[in-house]
């Protein structure tokens, strides 16, 4: 014990993460309310973006390979249903944003103590269950698009085209429901922390949607083009 | 689960007292970190075994192995294995060592106990994570273990699965339909649980760092783990779509890697228009930053214990950081170089010959800078030093013969032989392990709370490290000789004189083998009955050795650690000659 530097009843603030420099100040006793929770599932949902990313990019990959290796791509129509859904799909993100708002409002990180603020915090809560009814009907709506392209006869494997639009649609479809998953989950938590956002995993939440979001344009951009 | 007011660095959850809790399910990054390492311990002498039965039927073709027949009594009728039965063992012993050794052990295992000890964390960013983390490693395993013991046995396509053979189906050979079903889901769960390890890797290294430790103060091993898990986190996110796509065109009659107009035993399959290098190319972007999975981890390991041990600090502490960055940014432009006889178009051999000759320059750099830090030194020749130098040793020796399989052209003329067995053994498997070898002797005290038994330590090193130069030095002759890999036996070929090396070999791998059981009885008598370990017992400097051995279930004891040091300040003057990185004193004048 004799080279650690400190009795084991003090405490110090771990208020910066690792600024390299040595402690300024040590306060003995204090303890951070910074949220790093919060800011920890942050870190997490964009190392998953990082991942996700990359998983879609080998199925891009592979699929411009596929279609260039030999001359048997058959392009079709993608079923109609498919504009709607990404429009759904955008309200949910809108609808997010709502929530944002009015959870942005009651910030304290003692939660929502007054009736004001409780009143918005469940409005918050309101549009949460929005987004996720969105984000399912999303999901149901593509499956409408695949009864849509079996009913033409296309199926999984009929041709490498298909097989792809199944991959695609369905992975993303996964990581969507995973997304809805979230909701259920940050609810729970608003519940239990009396309406403090940041430390429901909102913040981590709201980051991964709207990637799938933006991930779902990418990918029917992809299939407008290459379909 | 968090309170509101608590302290963020605080754990976020309190020590479980149910055995299952506790020892099984466990959120204790250090008790997930021993799982992993029992899983990984467990796999290695399975591979082991794995290799002895292919080295004897490789050296006595004809001998009955007493109890094979009782494994797969079609692969090995009356103890006689098949040609088909060999590409099974070898397929297992490959993907067994890759993934649930070679990952799991420097990667998971010691990265789960210590990178959270040495950066001053109480626990991984995300403990849930990390308990389903190894559970679905598990899981993996216990679906690789299944191929065992299906119809026709394990999958003939290697640990490459190289399609079409892997993506056919069973009318292309045994164990290629239930066996590589299971290897291929095996595979995809694996993944999944090592993306989830990277996430918390990640997490941990860039949001749980104590006060004052800063990126350049940490230890060179939570740098690798760092690095390796960033390339972990992009490797297996490719890896798992090339998974998904041979599942299904393995079981829903898609065509992504399997050509048109293929006939396997009398039948025209159902697909078409199928890319076979697509597979190689998806697996090998993941396969190449895989081989740095592997190694990068024992180099960070090597590059800490090292100046323990020689007392001095690293040589070019900012290098080895940035060669290790290196080396993981490079890793993603070399994988086409495992293809150059895949009849990918020649212009893109050469393209990829290029990085491929430009990684050496950082893995030259760190192997300098880790024989500069020994040299002039005075070094205490412990079990974990000699493994350091071991790995140093065999590093060099795989790395050697690397920089002619960079060429294409030598590379068409060795790619099938020996000579790539012994290159990949060396440098990724044997150094890999050397690594792991030296971190077990090290850390071993702060784990279990006793010492190993330095005298045991020092013959399984000895005889370890003279065993691989026997096994994996000749094979590089072979290679030369033109000795193909891959084939089950030489009995009536040109290969026939080259039988008696075989036979050297085959008797060196068992008894090498065998030294491995000193290591595995010396880890098991000194749990119980080493000495008991002091806190820091090698006087080395990073944060594990300022808190008890083994370490509270916090780590720490309620104390939050202040990093005024960087983890390289050995051979200082004074009373003692190195500076703890919690000792507030500055860095003195060496």
């Amino acid at each position: 014990m004799a080279t650690t530097t400190l009795p084991p009843s003090a405490h110090i603030v771990v208020d910066d993460r690792g600024s390299g420099s040595p402690p300024k100040a040590i306060r003995p006793g204090h303890v951070t309310a910074s949220g790093a929770h919060a800011e920890k599932s942050e870190t997490g949902v964009w190392i998953a973006v990082a991942a996700i990313s990359m998983f879609f990019a080998a199925f891009t990959s592979s699929m411009i390979v596929r279609q260039g290796v030999t001359p048997d791509w058959i392009h079709f129509q993608l079923p109609r249903v498919m504009y709607v859904n990404t429009l759904v799909l955008l309200v949910s993100s809108y609808t997010l944003e709502l929530a944002r708002r009015r959870f942005v409002a009651t910030s304290g990180s003692a939660g929502a103590t007054t009736e004001a603020a409780k009143s918005l915090v469940s409005k918050g809560m309101y549009w949460m269950y929005v987004t996720g009814a969105l984000g399912l009907l999303f999901v149901l709506g593509q499956l409408l698009a695949w009864r849509n392209l079996s009913a033409q006869g296309l199926y999984l494997a009929t041709n490498p085209s298909s097989s792809f639009f199944y991959v695609f649609t369905a992975t993303h479809g996964i990581h969507l429901l995973g997304g809805v998953c979230g909701v259920l989950y940050v609810l729970a938590r608003l519940r239990r922390t009396n309406g403090v956002a940041r430390h429901s995993g909102f913040g981590a939440f709201s980051i991964y949607w709207h990637f799938m979001d933006i991930l779902w344009v990418y990918l029917l951009l992809l299939l407008v083009f290459r379909f | 689960m968090h309170d509101v007011s608590s302290d963020p660095a605080v754990h976020h959850h309190t020590a479980p007292t149910g055995f299952l809790r506790k020892w099984v399910f466990s959120l204790d990054h250090k008790v997930i970190g021993k799982q992993y390492y029992a899983l990984a311990l467990v796999s290695v002498f399975i591979g082991i075994v794995l290799s002895w039965l292919m080295r004897l039927h490789l050296a006595w073709p004809a001998w009955p192995i007493p109890l094979l027949d009782k494994l797969s009594a079609v692969g090995a009728p009356a103890g006689v294995m098949t040609p088909e039965y060999y590409l099974s063992l070898l397929t297992m012993h490959g993907t067994i060592m890759v993934f649930f050794v070679l990952t799991n052990a420097p990667f998971a295992a010691f990265g789960n106990y210590f990178l959270p000890i040495q950066i001053g964390a109480e626990d991984m960013a995300f403990p849930r994570f990390n308990m389903m983390s190894f559970w679905t490693t598990f899981v993996a395993w216990l679906f690789m273990m299944a191929a065992f013991f299906v119809a026709d046995g394990p999958p003939i396509s290697g640990w490459t699965a190289y399609a079409p053979l892997s993506a056919v189906g069973g009318d292309a050979g045994p164990g290629l339909a239930m066996g590589q079903n299971l290897w291929a889901i095996s595979i995809a769960v694996f993944c999944i649980a090592s993306l989830l390890g990277a996430l918390n890797f990640i997490s941990t290294t860039l949001d749980l760092r104590t006060k004052g430790m800063s990126l350049a103060r940490m230890p060179f091993s939570s740098w690798a783990w760092f690095v390796t898990s960033v390339i972990a986190l992009l490797a297996f996110a490719v890896l798992l779509p090339a998974c998904i796509l041979l599942i299904l065109d393995r079981t829903a009659g898609t065509s992504f890697f399997i050509p048109a107009g293929l006939v396997l035993s009398d039948k025209l399959q159902p697909h078409s228009g199928g890319s076979p290098l697509l597979w190689q190319h998806l697996f090998w972007f993941f396969g190449h930053p895989e081989v740095y999975i592997a190694i990068l981890p024992s180099i960070g390991i090597v590059a800490t214990i090292l100046p323990a041990f020689a007392r001095k600090p690293l040589l070019g502490p900012r290098a080895v950081i940035g060669s290790m960055i290196a080396i993981g940014f490079l890793s993603y432009m070399v994988w086409g170089h495992h293809m150059f006889v895949s009849g990918m178009n020649p212009f893109s051999a050469d393209l990829f010959s290029i990085p491929t000759l430009i990684i050496t320059i950082p893995a030259t750099i760190l192997t300098l800078l880790l024989i500069g830090t020994v040299y002039g030194a005075k070094m205490r020749f412990t079990s974990a030093a000699l493994f350091c130098l071991g790995f140093i040793s065999v590093f060099i020796s795989g790395g050697i013969s690397g920089f002619f399989l960079a060429q294409p052209s030598l590379d068409t003329v060795l790619h099938a032989t020996y000579f790539v067995v012994a290159h990949f053994h060396f440098v990724m498997a044997v150094a890999s392990i050397f690594g792991v070898f030296a971190g077990t002797y090290f850390w071993f005290p702060k784990m279990t709370g006793r010492m190993m038994n330095e005298a045991m330590g020092k013959w399984h090193f000895w005889l370890t490290f003279l065993g691989v130069y026997m096994i994996f030095m000749p094979m590089h002759y072979l290679g030369l000789a033109g000795n193909v890999r891959r084939y089950s036996a030489f009995v009536d070929d040109y290969a026939i004189s080259l039988i008696p090396v075989h036979k050297f070999i085959t008797i060196a791998a068992l008894l090498t083998g065998a030294a491995q059981l000193i290591f595995l009885f010396n880890l098991i008598w000194s749990r119980f009955r080493g000495p008991v370990a002091a806190e820091n017992p090698w006087e080395a400097t990073s944060l594990e050795w300022s808190t008890s051995s083994p370490p509270p279930f916090d780590n720490f004891g309620g104390r939050h650690m202040v990093v005024y040091n960087g983890p390289n300040e050995y051979g200082v003057d004074g009373p003692q000659d190195y500076i703890m990185q919690t000792s507030p004193e500055k860095a003195r004048s060496r």
